[in-house]
Order: C-alpha cells, then sequence, then structure tokens
C-alpha cells in the first residue's frame, strides 16, 4: 500500500482543476457542477467553493446518483441508492461538469451520462476526476484530471476524505 | 433476500434500506425522469388471483417504470377461474421466464406455497394472502408515517399507533403490527371483542376496546376497513352500532393530538368506519398513502431483483 | 396354510425371553428353548414380539377414493406397520350406511389375505346426522358390525346422538363419535391459538371438541350406552373423560400418534400435509395426551389412516384436504414418544395398540395378548434400529405423511396374520386375490 497523494497535494490539484473549468468554460454563469456520490460529491463541493471565490459568483452544485443505470448490478447484491439533486436552475442548455473521484473502466460515467439523458440536455458535458488510473473498457475520457496515477488491474485506488474519512490522501493498495 | 412473503421475512435494516431506497425512488418519479433502466429485460408477472384494481396498478406502474415488462394474470376470465391449479399456474409462468411473481390469493400462505415449491424460480412477492400479510402496504404506510413524523429519523421510535377496526381479519393489520414493532413504534389495537384473534394476547400490542380513550393519545390513527358481510356473521349487532363505537367521526378527529394524522389503506366504507369529512380532512393522508405505494413498491422490486440473482435454493 | 414358524429369542412385552412356536395359525407353545418342532426358524434377537396391532380408525377408501387407496393397498400398509387388524371407517362413497356396502368391505378385506378388516357402519344414513343408518341390518351381516361411527362427522344432534346411543344397545354396538361441534368450526383449518392469529388461517377451537365430548360423556351416562371418543386431541377433552370414567361412565377414548408427537407450530410453513382434522394443537395438548395414554385415561392408539391423492395436498392450505396416512409409523411413533420417555412399558404398549382396541370392538382373535392356544397375529418390532421415513416407499397408495424425513426408532420386520407372515424380513407379501 502506498500513498498516491497526500493533503497538500489533493488540495492543490482540485485548485488547479477549479482554474481549468473556468478557463474552458468563459461564460461561468452556465456552469452547474455535478458530483457522483459518495466522494465525488464532496470534491464536487469543494471544487464548487473555490470556483466561487475564483469567479467571484456561485456555482450551482448537486449530486447525480447513478446506481439506478449501472450495468453491472447483476453481479453483487442490491447497492443502497445515494442522493441525487439537481440544482434549481436545473441542466437544460447548461454547462454539465460531471466530478468523480477516480476514472477507471468508465462504465460509471457511462451511466451517468445516461441518467443525465433522462433528467433533461445540457449544452455540453464535460468530466473532471482527481485521479485518472488508466484501464478504460468504454472510449470515454477526463476533461480535467487531478493526476495520472498508471496501477496495475489487480490493485485498488482509494479516495479518503475528511469529510467522510478525516483524512485527506489517495491510497494504491496492491 | 429472494422473496417477500411476510414482514417476519425482513431485518431492521432491511426494512429501514427499501424505505430510504423508496426516498429516493420518490424523489426520481417527482422529477422529470419517469423510466429508469434498472429492471430492463427482466419479466415480471401480476398474479391477481384475488380482485384488486389498486394494488395491481400500484405493481405494474411500479414495475414499469424499473423498465420491466409486465404480464397481468387476473382471477377473471382465467384458468385460475376454471379451476387450474397454483401449481399449473406456477409451472406455465415459469415456462414464460417469469423473474418474479407478485401474487394475490385468497388463500392465507398460497405465496409461501409458491416460494417453498419447486414450481418455479422466480422471486415472490406477497401482494396479499388472505387474512395473513400485506408486506408492501404495512411498508408504505411505514414510509408515510416517517415522512410525517420521523423527524428525520430513520426509524419509528416512539410513535405511538392505533390500527383500528376488523383486526381479526385483516392482512394489513398483522403486517403493521410485525413492522411498527420492528422500527419502534407502540402500537394498539382497538376493536370490538369479536374482530380480535384468540392468541392477540400474544402479540406486542396493546389491546382496547375503547376508541375514545385511545384516539387522544396516539400520532397515527389507522382505521381498517369493515366489511358488510361480518354483519351478517354475528360479529356485531348492525352498522350504525359499529360506527357510534368504532368509526372516525368528526368528534374523535376534534380531540386527536396537534400533528397527528389519518391513515387507511383503502377502499373506504364512508360513513361506516371513516366519515367523509374525516377521510377529507387536512389530517388524513389517504391519498399519499397511494402515491407513496408507487415508490415503496419500486423499491421492494428494486432490492429484490436488481441485485445478484441467489442460487435456486438460497434464501 | 401349514408352515410352521419357530421365533426364537423374542422379548414379551412383560419383558420375558422367550421362545415362541406357531403351528397350524396358532401359538402352541411359549416358553424358553424350543427345540426340535419342524418349523421354520426366525431369529428375533433384540426384538419385542406384540400381539398383532388392532386399528380402530382406518380410512380405506374403498369403495369410491381408489385413487388414494384401496382395501388392498391398505392392508399393506396395515401389514408393513405391524397391524392383523383395521377398522374401516364409513366415509366411503357410497357410504357404508347399509348391509350391502359393509359386506362388500368385509368381502374385499378377505380377498386381499393380510389382515382382519372390519367396516364400520355408519350411524346415520349418507352421514347426514339426521336419520339412523340400518345399524341391524349391518349388525346381521356377514360383517358383523359392532363399531358405529359417522367419522368425518360429527353427530351434532344431541337427539340424534341419543336414540342412536340407546338403538345401538339391542346389537352390543358402541358409537366412536368425532367430537366436533360444527357450529364452532365453520371453515376452520387449524388449531386456534397464537400461531393461528398469525398465520391468518381461521381457528378449530380446542372447546368444540371438549363441548361435544362433556355432552356424550353425560348422555351415555343417561341412556346407559356405549361410547368411544375417537381421535382425542385436547388437554381439556382428557380432563373430562378422566372426570367420566371416575363416575363409571361407559366411556372409552383414542389418540392418534400424530397427536402425540406434533404441534400446531408445523402450520408456519403452510404445507397442508399437517392439515388435519382434528387439527394438530399445542404442546401442552400434546403432553396432556401423552399422560392420558399413560395412565389408561386414554384407552388405545388409533391411527386415523386417511390417505389423500398429492393434488389433494400439492395446493394452498385452504383448499387441501385433511388428513394423515399412519399406519406404517404408528407403532414407531409410540415406541418414540411413549416408551422412550419413560411414559409406558412395551406391556402397556400391547395393551393400548392390541388388546384394549380389540376388546372394545369386539374382535375375536385379535389382542389375545401372546397366549398358548390363540390366533398367531403377531408384530415383531426391533426397538434397537432406527429407520428413516421416505414417502416415496411407503405402500399406502397415497404420500401424505407429516414425517416424511423423520428418522424414527424401532424396525418393524415381522407381521403374522392368523399364524402366516404376512411382513417377513421386512417383505410384505402379496397377500390372496386383490
Amino acid at each position: 500500500m502506498s500513498s498516491a497523494l497526500s493533503a497538500p497535494e489533493i488540495s492543490r490539484a482540485l485548485i488547479r482543476i477549479s482554474h481549468e473549468i473556468l478557463e474552458a468554460n468563459p461564460d461561468s454563469s452556465k456552469i452547474t457542477l455535478l458530483g457522483i456520490p459518495t466522494r465525488g460529491a464532496h470534491l464536487a463541493y469543494r471544487i464548487g467553493s473555490h470556483m466561487r471565490e475564483f469567479a467571484g459568483h456561485e456555482i450551482p452544485v448537486g449530486t447525480l446518483d447513478i446506481t439506478l443505470h449501472r450495468d453491472d448490478l447483476r453481479l453483487r447484491p442490491p447497492r443502497a441508492i445515494m442522493p441525487t439533486s439537481i440544482p434549481n436552475q436545473g441542466i437544460e442548455g447548461r454547462e454539465v461538469v460531471l466530478i468523480d473521484d477516480v476514472l477507471f473502466s468508465g462504465r460509471t460515467i457511462r451511466a451517468a451520462l445516461d441518467a443525465l439523458g433522462e433528467i433533461g440536455r445540457p449544452r455540453r458535458v464535460q468530466l473532471a476526476v482527481l485521479v485518472d488510473r488508466g484501464h478504460r473498457e468504454l472510449p470515454i475520457r477526463a476533461d480535467f484530471v487531478g493526476k495520472n496515477i498508471p496501477t496495475a488491474i489487480t490493485q485498488s485506488v482509494k479516495l479518503h476524505l475528511t469529510e467522510i474519512d478525516s483524512i485527506d490522501e489517495v491510497l494504491v493498495e496492491d | 433476500m429472494r422473496h417477500l412473503l411476510s414482514i417476519a421475512d425482513l431485518s431492521k435494516p432491511e426494512a429501514i434500506s427499501i424505505l430510504d431506497t423508496a426516498v429516493e425512488l420518490a424523489r426520481v418519479s417527482d422529477g422529470a425522469v419517469k423510466k429508469l433502466p434498472t429492471l430492463r429485460g427482466r419479466t415480471i408477472v401480476n398474479l391477481f388471483a384475488e380482485d384488486s384494481t389498486r394494488t395491481r396498478i400500484s405493481f405494474e406502474a411500479a414495475a414499469k417504470r424499473l423498465s420491466a415488462d409486465v404480464i397481468n394474470f387476473s382471477a377473471k376470465g382465467s384458468s385460475l377461474s376454471k379451476g387450474e391449479s397454483l401449481k399449473d399456474t406456477a409451472l406455465t409462468l415459469q415456462a414464460m421466464g417469469a423473474d418474479a411473481v407478485i401474487i394475490r390469493h385468497s388463500s392465507s400462505g398460497a405465496p409461501q406455497r409458491l416460494a417453498d415449491s419447486s414450481w418455479m424460480q422466480g422471486s415472490v412477492i406477497n401482494a396479499g394472502d388472505g387474512t395473513h400479510e400485506h408486506p408492501s402496504q404495512a411498508l408504505l404506510d411505514a414510509f408515510t408515517i416517517r415522512k410525517h413524523l420521523g423527524k428525520g429519523s430513520s426509524d419509528l421510535q416512539g410513535i405511538k399507533v392505533a390500527i383500528v377496526g376488523d383486526v381479526l381479519h385483516s392482512r394489513v393489520a398483522r403486517s403493521n403490527v410485525l413492522l411498527l414493532n420492528l422500527l419502534g413504534a407502540k402500537v394498539t389495537l382497538v376493536a370490538p371483542p369479536t374482530l380480535l384473534p384468540v392468541g392477540v394476547e400474544s402479540w406486542p400490542v396493546a389491546v382496547s376496546y375503547n376508541f375514545d380513550e385511545v384516539v387522544a393519545s396516539v400520532d397515527v390513527v389507522m382505521m381498517l376497513r369493515v366489511q358488510q358481510e361480518r354483519m351478517s356473521d354475528l360479529f356485531f349487532p348492525n352498522a350504525r352500532e359499529y360506527s357510534r363505537y368504532f368509526g372516525l367521526n368528526s368528534e374523535r378527529l376534534a380531540i386527536m393530538k396537534p400533528n397527528s394524522i389519518v391513515m387507511h389503506p383503502g377502499p373506504m366504507n364512508r360513513g361506516l368506519e371513516i366519515s367523509a369529512d374525516v377521510a377529507d380532512s387536512a389530517r388524513s393522508v389517504i391519498v399519499e398513502q397511494v402515491a407513496n405505494g408507487v415508490s415503496v413498491r419500486m423499491a421492494i422490486l428494486y432490492v429484490l431483483l436488481a441485485g445478484q440473482p441467489l442460487e435456486v435454493g438460497g434464501n | 396354510m401349514s408352515q410352521h414358524y419357530l421365533l426364537k429369542n423374542a422379548q414379551l412385552p412383560n419383558g420375558a425371553m422367550s421362545d415362541l412356536l406357531i403351528v397350524d395359525g396358532f401359538i402352541s407353545s411359549i416358553a424358553s428353548n424350543i427345540s426340535g418342532a419342524e418349523a421354520q426358524v426366525i431369529d428375533v434377537t433384540g426384538s419385542v414380539v406384540l400381539p398383532g396391532l388392532v386399528d380402530l380408525h382406518t380410512h380405506l377408501r374403498q369403495p369410491g377414493r381408489e385413487d388414494a387407496e384401496t382395501i388392498y393397498s391398505g392392508s399393506r400398509a396395515g401389514a408393513k406397520g405391524g397391524f392383523t387388524a383395521l377398522s374401516a371407517m364409513a366415509n366411503t362413497s357410497p357410504v357404508a350406511d347399509n348391509a350391502g356396502v359393509v359386506e362388500q368391505v368385509f368381502r374385499l378385506g378377505q380377498e386381499a389375505g393380510l389382515l382382519d378388516v372390519f367396516p364400520i357402519g355408519a350411524v346415520t344414513r349418507g352421514l347426514a346426522g339426521v336419520e339412523l343408518s340400518e345399524i341391524g341390518a349391518m349388525a346381521d351381516s356377514i360383517a358383523k358390525v359392532r363399531v358405529f361411527s359417522d367419522d368425518g362427522h360429527c353427530v351434532f344432534d344431541p337427539l340424534v346422538m341419543r336414540r342412536a346411543l340407546e338403538y345401538i344397545k339391542k346389537f352390543g354396538g358402541v358409537i366412536s363419535q368425532h367430537a366436533q361441534e360444527p357450529r364452532l368450526t365453520i371453515g376452520s383449518q387449524m388449531n386456534e391459538g397464537n400461531v393461528s392469529s398469525i398465520l391468518g388461517l381461521k381457528g378449530w377451537p380446542a372447546i368444540a371438541e371438549e363441548a361435544i365430548i362433556a355432552r356424550d360423556v353425560l348422555l351415555v351416562d343417561h341412556v346407559q350406552s356405549r361410547l368411544h371418543i375417537a381421535h382425542v386431541t385436547t388437554a381439556g377433552g382428557v380432563e373430562i373423560i378422566r372426570w367420566a370414567k371416575a363416575r363409571g361412565i361407559n366411556v372409552t377414548a383414542e389418540v392418534t400418534p400424530h397427536h402425540l408427537l406434533l404441534t400446531d407450530e408445523l402450520a408456519r410453513s403452510y404445507d397442508p400435509v399437517f392439515k388435519v382434522n382434528p387439527p394438530l394443537r399445542a404442546e401442552k395438548d400434546v403432553m396432556a395426551l401423552r399422560e392420558a395414554l399413560a395412565d389408561g385415561t386414554i384407552d388405545i392408539v388409533a391411527t386415523d389412516h386417511a390417505p389423500h391423492t398429492s393434488e389433494s395436498k400439492e395446493c394452498e392450505w385452504s383448499e387441501a384436504s385433511f388428513g394423515m396416512i399412519g399406519l406404517e409409523t404408528a407403532l414407531s411413533i409410540v415406541q418414540k414418544t411413549m416408551v422412550e420417555s419413560g411414559f409406558m412399558n412395551w406391556e402397556q404398549v400391547a395393551d393400548r395398540l392390541s388388546t384394549a382396541p380389540a376388546k372394545i370392538a369386539g374382535y375375536e382373535h385379535q389382542g389375545s395378548n401372546l397366549k398358548v392356544g390363540s390366533s398367531a397375529n403377531l408384530t415383531v418390532i426391533n426397538p434397537g434400529k432406527t429407520w428413516t421415513v421416505d414417502r416415496d416407499l411407503v405402500a399406502s397408495k397415497s404420500r401424505n405423511t407429516p414425517f416424511h424425513g423423520y428418522e424414527l426408532p424401532g424396525v418393524i420386520t415381522h407381521t403374522f396374520f392368523n399364524g402366516s407372515p404376512t411382513l417377513l424380513d421386512g417383505v410384505l407379501s402379496s397377500g390372496g386375490v386383490h
């Protein structure tokens, strides 16, 4: 088990991602962040508050649970459904940025796109992840990446956040 | 969990997880999305050997919102009414590839016979069997109570519920007694002595023949339907006496606790066990119960069918 | 049949060890170390020899429901269970309420040739409970009916029961009453109690049995006749019978093997193999019945063997027929519940399952307690061995046994009927014409 990102590194990455999102979307009033629970949602709140600081106005932040759209439900006992909360402005015609902790096979994001599609039609959907660990099984890529961490397929990558786990760190385990 | 035959099949965490899942699914139903792909490709059969419109439609809506294929097999005009046995019906359903059967039957224990037999492999969901149980009704009742009186808690700890009416013949009462106790609520049964089963002393409930004493001290008054036929079977002299002692009328409504609610599983006999103005009053959540039924039934289907299929013979 | 048999090293019911010699259908000698006889030697070391079992309550279903059982298949089941006499209940189709039907049943039993089949005559015509059946004609027929019963139904009308009890006095008869007040058991499915309240199945309250027992013991005393209470299941019923006997009232009573072991808890599975009339009751009733059988308040064990086809049991509880088969498991259940628990010894078993029933019904040549000169009707059971009940291997035509999968003590190895083995080393004989 090794630490791939320390707390200060995570913080710097999130700040950088916040800047990159604003750069890529000049009309910041159209941006909506949707975090994928559980930890993606917490990251979205952090990024949202950084962006409020840099942009000078509120950026709507919500959560998008993708459990019901997963393609692998039958492989495990039923999963608990997490909350989905779409900000009042909705997503119609907006620049939606999906936020997740670790990008791996890409299936979670595929499910998120399906879930989003059932809610409405954003103008554009982008993806921000803290860690990209490779091994994609679908043609999905992230627009904003905190850190690329090459891993073996048998390893696992875990994000801990103080909101839940009392510490900020990214661990790679065998 | 492969079947839902009785509330006794559920542990407290399982029951709460169904309620929590229903909360999220309700949110989905309220929003723009009315359909989810979660049970796509699954075949669910409604086997309603006893007439019921609202429960069947509720389960059908729940299944369709999760993109399952629904086949309706109802009593009238079907082979069941022509004397085909439960066993042969089940073998037919198995041949049709049913992943789950939602069964309502006039015979207590019929869903369990189906589940324990080797006639079919799918999940069995009890939508009401004889006078035994009606688990999905109890779950939607608990969901409704939690929504109004739960104060953010995950269970129903300390909430006082009165269940009033024909307990002897009520599957809704039996399931509710089990679930309300499981979730920490306190139950009092109110009924004429003739409509309480021998053996009720062994139930985890208080019993009272006096509605007026109980109605002012509870948070929930759950009225049960009384069938007209009970009068000719000597359970009480006539409708007038029944309403006078056990009907929820405006006088009794007026002394209920503030914030208390009135529930009824339906269909109501307006004027017999519940007066029309009480049914339509602000305290009544009867219409909301029906709406909650779809989300709760979606949650039941999700919990039973979305996950890993259990091996045949597993439980 | 002039084969002779020598049973060596038998344990008699009173515990003594002995040999038994069977010659020309009779017990010709009971002594230790019998030798020199020209007989087939059967070593029954470790086994108890009992007088052949006599059942006072058997449903053989013929005529009318031969799909469930016939007199021949029922006789085979009886022989396998150690019985040398069965009493065919009258609720056949047509009902055994006249000489014609009872003579047919009697003749079919003789043709089967495996044990004595004594027909029971209905008390009322068509079992309707309204008019007396042809009691005299049945008593005077070749079947010589002495036991009368509407079993399946209660003779519920007190006036009809009174007249019937009076009338049978002329013929030396006894009425076996199925005690069930119909008004208290409309649509009943199982014992009324905690379990039925939870399962949502209509209850069959104990008082519906007790009330009829109470009424009928007073009635039989008043008219000075003979009463037998079929399948007693309640502690309250036991108390009433005990009270009646203490007053010298001429009442006898029976209990079934299943009521000595099983309780209404089994209904929780909703498996109708446990559905029976009268129903399985609570633990306290089971205990009261065992004590009563041990102290003689209940005189006999009777099986109430009730075969049903699979479609009558492979369905929802409320649709299923009432009844369990029991001929083949009866003696093992009695050993398990009464002998192994210390309630009774084998001598008492011989009384409750052979001597006493034969006496109540007046069956000659049966239940004569292993005396030299009596008909050789014997059962040999090895109490030390166990066996597992398999419903697919029963001799009965029907498979509705509640004991499927149970491991039971006591293997019956031999049954002798009038000196011929109907069961020899566990193998059934084919009997006569069938």
